[in-house]
């Protein structure tokens, strides 16, 4: 039977039900209505299917998905995708803070802002802001892309692994560890794919790239004063 | 001109402040710019359980008949909100320990051995393998600060699941693997590029505070369905206000590690001087959940320091629903045996002090990467050392329960202790030996 379109309705539903019902789907795709900024709501998808939250959420909204197209449509709270794993979330608002955390795999895209620590010890993930993001972001970054098309807070990329940076505006700081690169060609592809997945108008050649110094991967004296 | 042939002189003296271990760490120090790392937990003298007896049966309490009579030794975790509470046979579990810090053999054994006695063993600090999920019937899976190969999956293929906010050897610290151990699976576990020194945040990257963890309780109570229990791990720092605050977030068990708890690799210094002794963060935590009317309905989990069946029959007469075990287990699979004391010799040390457990040198293959050296540790004896001797700790604890006529270890209870010093007393809360009196009552 088609899943089409089905409305979840949190007025009627309670969490645990709305949630139950989409981790089960196979496919399909869903509207959630009245979700009043309610805690994990879309988490734990297990499937290709699509579902549309119709407001605000709060914490933890798609969390720990495989597959699944989120999209809010309003504002995140703190963690919005926290280790996503694939398929791809989307917030037409701003994010509270650690959006993306952990993250392994998939896309996010916030067309607002975000807080602090945005993609903090992301994994894999590719994380695309409209605007800006704030202190701390990809703090112990593992892997990944974090894309700022505004600016970025104090201390980007602190203690920063593998992870690739891009950021459009103005750096605050940066973080132990975190230097600037430079931008290559492939590097410019790879931006070029990030903003066209995401909807995203900007020229891949306005942005500079951050990642790890590895000045810090192993402990020696000589950069105690780095801790 | 003196004669000191001829004068009476004194004998040599070291400075009490002055002993040879902190001489020597002076000149490590000097040597090196860096603190030492090592592994296990406090090595100083604290007060402890052996520093409580069992006052046993007399005219006013029967014993149990010891080869006649049942004395029980089942427990139940998480049955406040789960659906699939745990269900174990014996309340002695094996601690989190992580692929990694441990062998691939050394986890293996560690599920083999656990599972054989019907208890739960628990994952660690770089997620999930298939050694620790295959042999292990009942498995805890850690969700830690640093989240390495933390997944739904996993999530939903363990027994349980235990948000770890801190540890007992350091309240406060994250985990460190250092370079020696990240081979390539580690690497790959982990997200990691091979070969660096790896620090393991300390804080969770997505919530702050028990209102936050409140709410990440819920996330993954509804990515798994609310079948799991969600246990809470705290390291002894504020034992009552970290259980009560545990309970108030939702847990269904929370489990409180002293600072005697073992770990894969820390600074000394940390070890040493962060955290309070289990005895005293045990009767803390049982005081917290009584006043909340939530003792025996949130289980009380408690590590670090179990050795023997005394220590697992004095715990549980405190309060705690189980004991959690860590570096005994690792005794028990063959680490710091004296069989390999030329190895360890070869390595500066002594078999009974072998604490460089971050180093991956490890004679006996538990705490390496190394492919040659793991591939000496045989899962399968090694796991049947653990069942011993988990066997032999259950029975003891059954021996000392039926002496004080209880037909169920959870029946245990402080009125069947006594405090050999004053310092005990007043942690654990019992009575002086010989008297009425419990330091501050």
């Amino acid at each position: 039977m088609s899943q089409a379109n089905t409305v979840i309705d949190l007025a009627m539903l309670s969490r645990r039900e709305a949630n139950a019902t989409l981790q089960a789907a196979e496919a399909g795709a869903f509207r959630m209505r009245n979700p009043g900024g309610a805690h994990a709501l879309a988490c734990g998808l297990m499937n290709p299917i699509s579902v549309t939250i119709e407001g605000h959420a709060g914490y933890y909204a798609a969390g720990a998905n495989k597959e699944a197209e989120v999209i809010i449509e309003g504002n995140a709270g703190t963690g919005v995708a926290e280790n996503l794993m694939s398929g791809r979330v989307r917030v037409t608002g701003n994010a509270s803070q650690s959006a993306g955390a952990t993250g392994h795999g998939g896309l996010l895209v916030i067309e607002g802002n975000t807080a602090a620590r945005c993609g903090i010890s992301m994994k894999g993930i590719d994380i695309v802001v409209g605007g800006n993001v704030g202190h701390m972001s990809a703090f112990m970054a593992q892997a990944g892309r974090l894309v700022v098309l505004g600016d970025a807070g104090a201390d980007l990329g602190d203690s920063i692994y593998e992870a690739e940076l891009f950021v459009r505006g103005k750096v605050a700081s940066l973080g132990a560890d975190c230097e600037e690169k430079a931008m290559t060609p492939a590097d410019h592809d790879v931006l070029a794919g990030l903003l066209a997945a995401s909807g995203m108008a900007a020229a891949p050649t306005a942005f500079r790239k951050f990642g790890s110094a590895r000045r810090l991967y192993h402990f020696t004296i000589d950069n105690a004063d780095a801790y | 001109m003196a004669d000191y042939a001829k004068t009476p002189g004194t004998v040599p003296r070291k400075a009490a402040l002055f002993d040879d271990y902190t001489l020597s760490e002076i000149r490590r120090a000097a040597a090196t710019g860096i603190y030492d790392i090592r592994g296990g937990g406090a090595k100083r003298r604290v007060p402890h359980f052996d520093d409580l007896v069992f006052l046993g049966a007399s005219m006013s309490r029967y014993p149990l008949e010891g080869y006649r009579e049942r004395c029980d030794t089942d427990v139940v975790l998480g049955d406040r909100f789960a659906e699939k509470p745990l269900q174990l046979k014996i309340p002695i579990t094996i601690a989190g320990m992580s692929f990694g810090a441990l062998s691939a053999p050394a986890k293996e054994a560690l599920g083999r051995g656990a599972s054989a006695m019907g208890t739960a063993t628990t994952t660690g600090d770089g997620g999930m393998t298939e050694e620790e999920r295959g042999h292990s019937s009942l498995l805890v899976y850690q969700v830690l600060p640093s989240r390495y190969g933390m997944n739904p999956d996993d999530l939903r293929r363990a027994d349980a699941i235990e948000v770890v906010v801190g540890q007992g050897a350091k309240p406060g610290g994250g985990g460190m693997l250092l370079g020696q151990k990240i081979g390539p699976r580690v690497a790959q576990m982990r997200t990691l590029p091979e070969g660096i020194d790896q620090r393991s945040a300390c804080r969770h990257p997505d919530w702050t505070g028990p209102d936050d963890l409140e709410i990440k309780i819920g996330e993954l109570r509804e990515i798994t369905g609310w079948q799991k229990p969600i246990f809470v791990k705290v390291g002894a720092a504020r034992p009552y206000y970290d259980t009560a605050l545990a309970v108030k977030a939702g847990a269904d068990v929370v489990v409180v590690d002293g600072m005697q708890g073992g770990t894969a690799a820390t600074q000394e210094v940390f070890i040493e001087h962060v955290g309070i002794p289990t005895l005293a963060a045990l009767r803390e935590a049982v005081r917290a959940l009584s006043e909340l009317g939530m003792h025996r309905k949130v289980q009380l989990v408690i590590s670090g320091g179990i050795r023997t069946g005394a220590d697992v029959a004095k715990a549980m007469a405190m309060g705690a629903d189980a004991v959690s075990i860590g570096t005994a287990a690792l005794v028990a699979l063959g680490d710091n045996d004296p069989a390999l004391e030329a190895e360890y010799q070869a390595l500066g040390t002594t078999a009974g002090a072998y604490d460089d457990w971050h180093a991956g040198q490890d004679p006996a293959g538990i705490t390496t990467q190394d492919p040659a050296l793991a591939a000496r540790l045989d899962p399968v004896a090694a796991g049947r050392r653990l069942r011993n001797y988990l066997s032999v700790l259950t029975m003891e604890a059954q021996t000392l329960a039926r002496a004080n006529g209880k037909s169920h270890l959870r029946n245990l209870e402080p009125e069947d202790l006594a405090a050999l010093t004053v310092e005990a007393a007043a942690m654990a809360g019992v009575p002086l030996a010989g008297t009425s009196w419990v330091p501050g009552r």
